[in-house]
């Protein structure tokens, strides 16, 4: 027996708690009534993560995608829609801004997101070059090799206005034109794949699903500034990346898309990897560059940039892996296509990692410009739990965080930098009221001045002693003028350090003062931490007369310094308490109170 | 293989592409697609696929094909699969456990209907196939 239509209603946490079970049943009672129950199957699904626009009930094969479905509303499309083969028109989803009703193969997708650099992840086996090239892999480095000039090259980057996706989004045109203008001598293309922000990780995600693509941009920049070797910078942590790209490599060459003489042209250009050891300045450009020529990792000023003086002293186009995933299709869409897509003078998309309290923690590809409330909400499903949003940090350790008053500001370069954040490489994490401003602050401090490779003052010194105030303030030991102190030192070290690294590392600090101030100061004038988070600053204990003494707060806590008889008002001993939470986690009764 | 001309290039992609063209009516096989990034091996992904193919075995069930892919992005919802049965809907499947895996086998594949509670959204419209549509 076979179905020939489907009912898929969502069957995540939020649709399921707006009545989406009932809507279930009355579409089984109604395709019954209606006589066509073995015609259709009604399927329960998981989180579809368009949360906001609750509960979705979406029509297969006919695409129709159904929102705010309510149980009375079964009838309705099981008459229509399954009966009579006519969407209910009320009910189909629409574009805020537009009076078309969205239907999957649309445009304006009702999903929010456009896949260009992910576009073959989870379509193609990454191992496979022929899968890459039957979905137009390869057709843009023919088409290159074939028709087009490096003048052509650069002229339809320009058009497409791509910019760097690993941070500071320089126009990859000029990149690429300052080595191109280079009279002769040897040149060098180089791939960043030293992804370290925490928490992102769609470099990786890349690699490993689309190795060819890198191969292929990095293969046509070789041929736009004439240049005959490329290099791949990964870090040796991402071991099935590295296999996959290896493998890729093998056959690149093997099938002469690589190597020498590619596609029987006078063109000729191979791809070498190289491991880094994890170190996060090696991301930084000319750090990564002295990693590469087996130096340590240092940066050095600029200029003289990469572009002109880098690997070996050699001109030398370095980009980061996202960028180099957008070229090709750059190419083959034609750099007009990838414009329109995009706000303001941020074109195309941007991949970010979605991470923390979130439904639907995972990779997102969302045109620059996107909302951020878009890609909490309707991407991500929303914050787990019932809990409020209380900001996103973008930009990892370089970052900052952009709060709920902003939630509607158009994610781009642009408007990001004016909010005191960054792009950076599209780390995004996500947190709710349970979440310390100062200890988030604190946690990105700790990295960078562990990361940092103290070849400068600014960054080496000044670091540690952003660190240390913070810590004195986690600890109810912070004075008012820790706060202008943090502003000072921030300043010096934006203005003096060396590289990327040391100017971008007082921003989650500087950040979280601009924006949670009062936060920060009731930690200072008030010795607490309104969120419960640190915990020289909270003290856990039981409220008498809420107790019934049913011993789940003695059973659970770890360390086991809560005494008392069953049905006897429980106890906690503070010496021994390590303030971990689980006893306020675990009381049914409200009994365990915190401050 | 030895090294390709342009000719050859495009012969290789179009003969590639029709082979992947699960729309093709005269393809009757079908398709079990497992996401095989970082992610999805974290979350049990190499279980999955010994269990589709072990399921696919038992069952004596010759014309479907098990392959892999890199990670789509469904962190949340790792190990997922996508499922193509000549006649049914592209599906995506999440949080595929090896129990899930032989259900799928059993229900989707043999059976000819959907698996309850697994099924998640694509995350985007595909570009490479809308682009042919405007041509």
């Amino acid at each position: 027996m076979a179905y020939n239509q489907y009912i898929l209603v969502c069957g995540g946490t939020a649709c399921m708690s707006s009545k989406a079970e009932d809507i279930y049943c009355n579409l089984l009672d109604e395709l019954d009534a209606a006589g066509v129950r073995q015609d259709v199957q009604v399927v329960k699904t998981g989180c579809f993560g368009f949360c906001e626009k609750g509960p979705i009930v979406k029509v297969l094969p006919d695409e129709a995608f159904y929102v705010e479905v309510k149980p009375e509303d079964a009838k309705e499309l099981v008459a229509e829609h399954v009966v009579k083969g006519r969407a209910v028109d009320r009910l189909l989803y629409r574009e805020a801004d537009s009076k078309e009703n969205a239907k999957i193969d649309d445009i304006s997708f009702y999903q929010k997101q456009v896949r260009v650099v992910l576009r073959n992840c989870g379509f193609i086996n990454p191992e496979s070059i022929e899968e890459y090239i039957a979905r137009d892999g390869y057709a843009a480095l023919e088409q290159v090799l074939t028709e087009m000039s490096g003048d052509d090259v650069i002229a339809e980057l320009e058009k497409s206005g791509l910019r760097g996706r690993g941070g500071a989004g320089f126009p990859t045109f000029k990149k690429w034109s300052f080595t191109k203008q280079v009279e002769g001598g040897q040149k060098y293309v180089v791939c960043n794949a030293d992804e370290g922000d925490p928490g992102a990780y769609m470099d990786r995600s890349i690699l490993e699903g689309d190795p060819h693509n890198v191969l292929e941009a990095m293969a046509i920049a070789g041929y736009t500034v004439g240049a005959d070797s490329g290099y791949i910078y990964i870090r040796a942590e991402y071991p099935l990346a590295i296999r996959r790209l290896q493998k890729a490599i093998e056959d690149a060459t093997e099938m002469g898309l690589l190597g020498d003489n590619i596609l029987g042209t006078d063109f000729s250009f191979s791809v070498e990897i190289r491991l880094g050891a994890g170190a996060f300045v090696c991301g930084e450009e000319t750090a990564l560059l002295a990693s590469i020529e087996g130096e340590r990792g240092m940066p050095r000023p600029r200029p003289p940039f990469p572009a002109v003086k880098g690997l070996w002293d050699q001109p030398t186009v370095i980009n980061n892996v996202e960028t180099w995933a957008n070229i090709p299709v750059i190419i083959t869409k034609g750099g007009d296509w990838f414009a329109k897509i995009g706000n303001g003078a941020s074109k195309g998309t941007k991949v970010f990692a979605l991470t923390g309290k979130i439904r639907n923690s995972g990779l997102v590809e969302v045109p620059m410009g996107t909302p951020l409330r878009d890609i909490v909400y309707n991407v991500g499903g929303g914050i787990p739990d019932g809990k409020a949003f209380k900001a996103v940090q973008t930009g990892g350790p370089s970052g900052g965080v952009i709060t709920a008053d902003y939630i509607d500001v158009p994610i781009d370069f642009e408007h990001l930098q004016e909010l005191g954040s960054i792009m950076g490489s599209g780390g995004m994490i996500v947190m709710d009221e349970d979440d310390c401003m100062l200890d988030v602050a604190k946690f990105y401090l700790e990295f960078t001045v562990e990361e940092s490779c103290g070849k400068c003052a600014p960054c080496r010194v000044g670091g540690r002693k952003l660190h240390t105030i913070l810590d004195k303030i986690s600890k109810g030991q912070g004075k008012p003028e820790h706060l202008d102190q943090i502003a000072e030192i921030g300043l010096s070290m934006q203005r003096a350090s060396l590289c990327g690294l040391g100017q971008t590392a007082p921003n989650p600090a500087l950040s979280v003062i601009r924006y949670f101030r009062d936060e920060i100061e009731a930690h200072i004038t008030e010795q607490q931490c309104p969120a419960g988070v640190c915990k020289d600053l909270v003290q856990y204990f039981i409220l008498p007369d809420k107790c019934i003494g049913c011993t789940l707060c003695a059973r659970r806590c770890p360390v086991n310094v809560i005494s008392g008889e069953r049905k006897q008002v429980h106890e906690i001993d503070q010496s021994g308490c390590i303030k971990c939470g689980e006893c306020y986690e675990a009381c049914k009764f409200g009994a365990v109170a915190r401050r | 293989m030895a090294k390709m001309t342009l000719e050859d290039l495009r012969k290789l992609r179009e003969s590639k592409r029709q082979q992947m063209d699960m729309r093709s009516p005269d393809n009757k096989t079908a398709d079990i697609i497992v996401s095989m990034g970082t992610s999805g091996i974290a979350a049990g992904a190499k279980d999955t696929l010994k269990a589709f193919v072990e399921e696919l075995e038992s069952q004596g069930l010759t014309n479907v094909a098990v392959r892999q892919v890199g990670g789509m992005g469904l962190e949340h919802a790792e190990p997922t699969v996508e499922v193509r049965v000549p006649d049914m809907p592209r599906v995506i499947y999440g949080t595929v456990d090896a129990d899930v895996a032989r259900a799928i086998v059993r229900r989707h594949v043999m059976g000819k209907e959907l698996v309850n509670e697994h099924i998640f959204d694509r995350p985007a419209a595909d570009i490479v196939e809308d682009g042919k549509q405007g041509e």
